[in-house]
């Protein structure tokens, strides 16, 4: 009985700590006062300043754009990644293409922008490309510290299961084509999404890089955010975690009821 | 599937790591190479590394910016505190992440994958706005002092925002979800009955869990580890929204040297020193981790 509740008491207290920022935040998002902390009544006041103010809509679409071309293309390389570690067993000086696709996972963001950021500005001077700063810089420098992410989950998978259902497929005379499409990428899908939805979420959830290779006409999310959060409240801040935590809510609520659809089958 | 490289593969194979070399590697052999070029006013506020004049080639290369560095305690005193910042919050998440973790994992199937949903979800949420969370919480009219206030601790709201305390809490906040998935990942693959097996052979409860369960679960431990400790160590966010004067982190240092005094030299000198500092450790110890398992297996 002990043990027991020690077990409920550790789970309430840690879950409690998850959540109650999260819920104090979502309380004040109906406060019908300008002074985020002082309670004056219930409204959705916050809510209808949100959908009307032009600079968070533009910055959360220009946001969506950039994660989800960001996703695309880092879920590509980090298929091709994870290919050409796992299944090209002659592949010269392996250790070296591993430290190449890992490294970025152990640089600090702050380092990796302000890298990129030099990087840009030195290939605008010498070439004249990107010509200026904005969507297209923050765009490539999203892929590329996405790739190793996407590229580790991929290979994990590849290399945890059965070769030889592929080697069963050629020795009963499958042409290589058909083996990727009817043998290998049924078993990696699920990696190639779970890698797709880590890219989008990393970039729609990075402030550091993009403040630094951002330009004109490439505010995203994050950045607005940031400006209006950084020295003080904002009551539309908090109207709009309401509502992020409202999509993640569903998202994970019918991630599950998926799953364990699948499962039941 | 394919055991040697045909023509059509090989951009199959090099595209990405191509890319890698030209937005990665160039980027910081670029940052090298400005850490010690010699700054000027201008537009790029550095000198050439090279230059033609009458004398013929000249070399303008200097390692100033590193002795200006690390001669000025102000920035050493940066990097220490982000290690201990990432080392302490690490060992904070492990000790709150930890009993956790072992308790969903412990949990009845049907109820641990909605308590696992629920891990999911502040890892998916917002950073930005999870941190922001404890700014509003913090604040001297926030909801914590009030109920201090009303429950007679203080008389006074006092001032918890702007330390290095607040930046402990918000850190552990933040990434305590990226210490508890990867624990959990390897808890719940752990056969319960090997711990009956233990009690049954006689060993005290403190017994089993160093010698059976820590090193099971050890992997686990590590992965967690990292993905706080690397993320942590080069921390912006956190401490420009909770922190104050009292303590500065290299991630704000190197921020305020570009964009403040917009002195390009110093801020890549001290971001090449942060990679030797702080991110060679990492990988030095990643490698022994990976030799140690590799031995042991």
């Amino acid at each position: 009985m002990n043990k027991l509740f020690f077990k409920i008491l550790t789970l309430t207290i840690g879950f409690s700590f998850l959540y109650f920022p999260i819920l104090t935040l979502i309380a004040y998002s109906f406060n019908d006062n300008k002074r985020v902390m002082v309670w004056k009544g219930f409204s959705f006041r916050w809510y209808k300043e949100l959908f009307h103010n032009e600079q968070i809509l533009e910055a959360f679409y220009t946001s969506l754009k950039i994660a989800s071309l960001s996703a695309t293309f880092a879920t590509v390389m980090g298929v091709m990644i994870g290919f050409s570690l796992t299944r090209i067993s002659k592949i010269p000086a392996r250790p070296f293409f591993i430290f190449l696709s890992s490294s970025p996972l152990v640089m600090p963001e702050i380092i990796l922008g302000l890298s990129l950021l030099l990087f840009f500005i030195s290939s605008n001077h010498i070439i004249g490309f990107p010509s200026s700063k904005g969507q297209l810089t923050v765009l490539i420098s999203h892929i590329t510290f996405s790739v190793a992410f996407v590229a580790v989950i991929i290979q994990s998978r590849l290399s945890s299961y059965d070769k030889n259902i592929e080697e069963a497929a050629q020795d009963l005379g499958t042409i290589p084509n058909m083996i990727f499409w009817k043998v290998t990428a049924p078993v990696i899908l699920p990696a190639i999404l779970s890698g797709w939805l880590l890219a989008f979420t990393l970039s729609l959830d990075d402030l550091v890089v993009a403040s630094f290779t951002t330009g004109p006409g490439a505010n995203t999310l994050p950045i607005v955010v940031f400006s209006k959060v950084r020295l003080g409240l904002s009551p539309e801040v908090n109207a709009l975690s309401a509502i992020i935590m409202l999509i993640v809510i569903l998202a994970a609520i019918s991630i599950y009821l998926i799953n364990r659809s699948n499962i039941k089958k | 599937m394919i055991k040697n490289l045909k023509k059509q593969n090989v951009w199959f194979v090099f595209t990405p790591y191509l890319w890698l070399v030209l937005f990665f590697f160039v980027p910081l052999a670029l940052i090298f190479k400005i850490s010690i070029s010699v700054s000027e006013w201008g537009m790029p506020p550095y000198r050439d590394l090279f230059s033609l004049s009458e004398n013929g080639l000249e070399i303008n290369s200097t390692l100033g910016n590193y002795l200006f560095i690390f001669s000025d305690p102000f920035y050493i005193r940066s990097y220490l505190n982000s290690l201990s910042l990432a080392f302490t919050s690490t060992l904070l998440c492990l000790l709150i992440g930890y009993p956790i973790a072992f308790y969903v994992a412990k949990s009845k199937t049907s109820i641990r994958n909605i308590l696992l949903i629920m891990l999911i979800i502040p890892f998916w949420s917002s950073f930005l706005l999870r941190v922001y969370a404890w700014k509003v919480l913090l604040q001297g009219s926030g909801i914590i002092n009030s109920i201090l206030i009303h429950i007679g601790l203080i008389s006074e709201p006092i001032s918890m925002l702007h330390n290095h305390y607040a930046v402990i809490l918000g850190v552990v906040y933040t990434y305590l979800p990226f210490m508890i998935l990867p624990l959990y990942g390897y808890l719940v693959k752990f056969d319960l009955n090997l711990i009956d097996a233990s009690n049954d052979l006689g060993a005290k409860p403190f017994n089993t869990f160093v010698k059976v369960i820590l090193p099971l679960s050890l992997p686990g431990i590590v992965a967690g580890s990292m993905l706080v400790f690397i993320p942590v160590v080069g921390e912006y966010i956190i401490p420009e929204m909770l922190g104050g004067s009292d303590k500065l982190y290299f991630g704000k240092i190197i921020w305020d040297e570009f964009f403040v005094n917009r002195d390009w030299p110093i801020a890549s000198a001290l971001a090449m020193s942060g990679i030797v500092i702080l991110v060679f450790p990492i990988i030095i110890f990643q490698l022994m981790y990976a030799k140690y398992n590799f031995r042991n297996e």
